[in-house]
């Protein structure tokens, strides 16, 4: 019997460590193929100049650029839309089928697939609201992309402060929106922030949402405006990796491409983790 | 009673959803005194003195019928705004609840959301404040520090003096000891002996002696329903109901 139960212990836990080993191996083996093959060509030139000669030469300023840009625009629409939307749902909308409803209609559409909100904000953004293919568009579409996510971490960060703070506001004669300013936010604020960083860096590497909303295969000039169309980082992937004349040509630029965008990528993640960090310790 | 009472409930019923939790309650609590609410448990104790500050206002699909005044002044009457009801009606919770804030930020909670800045006015409340409260001894050289280093004890003391702090008039303490060690329970008890030479209090419990030790007045509730009220000497010695005797002797709740 004990001989029984330290067994299935025993296979239990090992198959815990592997399932952890399998997934950290595939992460690191990827990670090992994009640096070994593109940290080659990273250089200063690589991160500063446009693309040359049909994108064998030269480098991806553009679209790093771009995806700056159009990453700002996504988190202007998602950050404080995102944030309210969670405020009023789990402190003010009365808790009731119709509510449960909409944050059920809220999580399924973070699992809509980017294609979708692509061809969406072509109706919406491109051709009703006539912000042609732009930055704007692109950037708009991105953060209804980004919302559901937005929102559904914000609110679960909220759900994570006691009732006691806000009981113990409204007893010492707080208005309902004091005690919330005062004594959730910024209790909740670091939570928010991560859950809405984590949500921009996965728009930040999107494709298809921006394919046909305002990222353009290659441009002579930057975007002087938000109703210019732009490069970006995932996008110029793509082409260098699938749509080029010359593929085996551009693939060591292509991988570089890949490493500066993982690296963006992590960073802002980054962000999200010292900055939840930083919050958490003032607080306390 | 002699004693001009300070705030009443005048056939008071209160429902969650269809349950019918407060049944007819009349009852006045006196003017700097203290009130024991005692019964067993699930009796509506607390349901009770969270309608003296409106506190279940906050609860959705709640009911309440009939009248709570204070100072004569229906509480629900639309020029009573229940914001500044609950500065006048003070709370102390079960649990004690400090803020996760500096001790100092604790008790001037209250002064800063009712637009006190002045630097030199919040630290003289906060001092007597926290003087009041007993507890000023303890941390006057940490005022700086996170309320959640204190004991047990101390954060109740804390949210007490978070209370003071705001000038209530009347402070509804809701089995304020049974989150804390007997210890801590002793200088509560004392505190609230002591509050009433300028507060109404009134203390629920579920602990006998307590009530004994800290009430001029006990209320007995049983399924939401007053049983007996009178001075706490008198309900503790000779109750005029067999129900109130039988409880108080231990033998139920
Ligand atoms: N938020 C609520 N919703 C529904 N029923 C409740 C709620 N709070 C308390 N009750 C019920 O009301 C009755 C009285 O509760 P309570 O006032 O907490 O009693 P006590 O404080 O005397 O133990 C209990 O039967 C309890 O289950
Ligand atoms: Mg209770």
């Amino acid at each position: 019997m004990i001989r029984r139960k330290s067994v299935a212990q025993f296979l239990g836990f090992w198959a815990l460590r592997l399932s952890v080993w399998l997934v950290l191996g595939v992460l690191a083996l990827l990670l090992y193929d994009i640096i070994r093959r593109g940290a080659g060509v990273i250089n200063w030139e690589f991160l500063t100049k446009p693309p040359r000669r049909g994108m064998t030469e030269g480098g991806i300023f553009p679209a790093i650029f771009g995806t700056l840009l159009v990453t700002m625009v996504t988190a202007v629409l998602a950050i404080p839309v995102g944030m309210f939307a969670a405020i009023y749902l789990n402190e003010y909308a009365r808790q009731n089928r119709f509510t449960r409803l909409i944050r059920l209609s809220i999580r399924n559409l973070s699992g809509v697939p980017s294609i979708v909100y692509g061809l969406f904000g072509v109706i919406l953004f491109v051709n009703l609201l006539k912000f042609g293919t732009s930055i704007l568009s692109a950037g708009l579409t991105l953060g209804l992309m980004t919302l559901p996510w937005t929102v559904t971490a914000s609110e679960e960060s909220l759900k994570t402060i006691p009732a006691a703070y806000r009981e113990g506001a409204l007893a010492l004669g707080a208005t309902k929106w004091q005690a919330i300013r005062t004594n959730v936010l910024p209790y909740a604020l670091p939570g928010m922030l991560t859950g809405t960083i984590l949500g921009l860096a996965r728009a930040a590497g999107e494709t298809a949402p921006i394919m046909f909303t305002g990222a353009a295969f290659s441009l002579p000039f930057l975007p002087k405006s938000l109703s210019d169309q732009f490069m970006a980082l995932p996008y110029h992937l793509y082409i260098m990796a699938t749509q080029h004349h010359d593929i085996a040509k551009v693939r060591p630029l292509a991988y570089g491409t890949a490493l500066v965008l993982v690296g963006m990528i992590f960073g802002l993640n980054l962000t999200a983790v010292v900055l939840r960090y930083r919050l958490r310790r003032r607080r306390r | 009673m002699t004693a001009r009472s300070k705030i009443e409930a005048r056939k008071l019923d209160f429902f969650y959803g269809s349950k019918h939790v407060l049944k007819g309650l009349d009852l006045a609590c006196p003017e700097k005194s203290v009130t024991a609410i005692i019964g067993p448990s699930g009796c509506g104790k607390s349901t009770f003195i969270r309608t003296l500050n409106r506190m279940n206002d906050v609860v959705a699909g709640t009911r309440l019928a009939g009248r709570i005044l204070l100072d004569g002044a229906d509480i629900h009457d639309p020029e009573m705004d229940p914001v500044e009801l609950r500065r006048r009606v003070g709370m102390v919770f079960q649990k004690p609840n400090p803020f996760p804030k500096s001790i100092f930020d604790n008790v001037a909670y209250g002064l800063r959301i009712n637009g006190e800045r002045r630097r030199g006015r919040l630290e003289e409340v906060v001092e007597k404040s926290l003087r009041e409260a007993a507890l000023w001894d303890e941390v006057k050289d940490r005022l700086r520090e996170n309320a959640f280093a204190l004991s047990g004890g101390q954060q109740q003391r804390l949210c007490i003096a978070r209370a003071l702090a705001v000038r209530p008039e009347v402070i509804l303490f809701d089995e304020p000891c049974s989150a804390i060690d007997p210890i801590a329970t002793a200088r509560v008890e004392d505190l609230i002996q002591r509050l009433k030479t300028e507060y109404t209090v009134v203390i629920v419990t579920h602990n006998m002696q307590q009530a004994a030790r800290v009430s001029d007045y006990t209320a007995f509730l049983m399924l939401g329903e007053l049983v007996e009220f009178g001075d706490t000497k008198t309900i503790f010695t000779a109750p005029v109901r067999k129900m109130t005797e039988e409880y108080i002797t231990g033998r139920f709740g």
